[in-house]
């Protein structure tokens, strides 16, 4: 059975055939922009991150510097590597997560956040608190010290004599003035 | 002791702690003639399948450490088929393992240069570490007890493998 008549065996009524033929071109006309586009996609997807974002961020382990700045024979191949990831539209994670897959986790620039790696966060964090606590202690110290400076030096001046007190010492130390 | 004395004291050891276990990180594992070869599980390069070191127990075993971007490792692929394809018959044989190094590169290496000898894959440095590699490509020849015979942390040759390996393999063959 050819495909006209299978048509005609469906929708019996011209009507019907009509109404569904106009439905199917409007149909075609509305998906025929966005085809080239979905083929490309699918051929050549959107990068979702750079090449320079991703080398900025990554080891280069045989140089042991930044892919960024390596030149080295082993360099270039994981660039390449890179660069084919990108391309492929992957995301950032997703392409240091092949670098690990592929050349361990010495290629990651930053530790990781769990394990021991976790103490290279937790290490300078715990360092800045016992400095924030000792420079509090220091300020309180500090400022009580004043205080009693202060308190001293009123005790002082209190302690002070009067001036008659005053006038009579210097005539008692002019008298055994020699 | 008073209370800032001992925790000057404990802050000076956290310190002295943190340095000594970052030397005992850094510094590479050495291995020496005698010693028994480093060995481990690895993929099988190209896969699927793993194998180990272990696996030739019994035989002599030229271990070679390898990259695709190593370019002596390039010129020393043949030289090393051709050990293989010779010393077969004489309980000898050749495992590489892929070091520092990605799978697609390394098995495009292998399609360039067909190797008929077992290949393995090491993830990152992880096996170079292991034998205290200081580059590649590195040799090493494993007596049929599982012992380092050999350390040749270089390319060879036609004529190192005849003057330093083939001597030993012959001597106790």
């Amino acid at each position: 059975m050819s495909f006209r008549c299978a048509f005609s065996v469906l929708f019996p009524h011209k009507a019907h055939r009509n109404a569904l033929c106009a439905l199917v071109a409007t149909l075609a006309l509305a998906v025929a922009p966005t085809a080239p586009a979905i083929a490309a996609g699918a051929q050549d997807p959107a990068p979702q991150t750079t090449v320079n974002a991703i080398e900025a961020e990554v080891m280069c382990p045989i140089c042991g510097t930044l892919l960024e700045l390596a030149e080295s024979p082993q360099a270039r191949r994981e660039k390449v590597f890179v660069a084919r990831l990108v391309a492929a539209g992957k995301s950032k994670a997703e392409v240091k997560d092949a670098l690990v897959a592929q050349y361990g986790p010495s290629v990651l620039a930053l530790p990781k956040a769990s394990g021991f790696d976790l103490s290279a966060y937790l290490v300078p964090i715990l360092a800045i608190a016992i400095a924030v606590v000792a420079l509090a202690f220091s300020v309180l110290r500090w400022r009580r010290s004043g205080r009693e400076d202060e308190a001293s030096a009123s005790e002082a001046a209190a302690a002070a004599p009067r001036a008659e007190d005053a006038e009579r010492l210097e005539a008692d130390l002019s008298r055994y003035d020699l | 002791m008073s209370l800032r004395s001992l925790l000057a004291f404990l802050a000076v050891l956290a310190v002295i702690g943190l340095l000594a276990f970052g030397l005992l990180n850094k510094g590479a594992t050495k291995v020496a003639v005698g010693d028994p070869v480093p060995d481990k599980v690895l993929p099988a390069l190209p896969g699927p399948g793993h194998g180990s070191i272990a696996d030739y127990r019994g035989k002599w075993v030229l271990v070679n450490l390898w990259a695709s971007w190593c370019i002596p490792c390039r010129e020393e692929a043949p030289v090393l088929q051709r050990f293989y394809e010779r010393n077969k018959p004489h309980n000898t044989t050749v495992v590489g393992i892929n070091v520092q190094d990605n799978e697609g590169d390394a098995a495009a290496f292998l399609r360039e240069h067909p190797s008929a000898y077992p290949q393995l894959r090491s993830i990152g440095n992880e096996r170079s570490a292991a034998f205290g590699s200081i580059g590649v490509p590195e040799n090493f020849l494993v007596n049929p007890k599982g012992d380092i015979a050999v350390i040749w942390r270089s390319p060879v040759d036609d004529q190192i493998l005849r003057e330093r390996f083939l001597p030993l393999i012959k001597a106790k063959s």
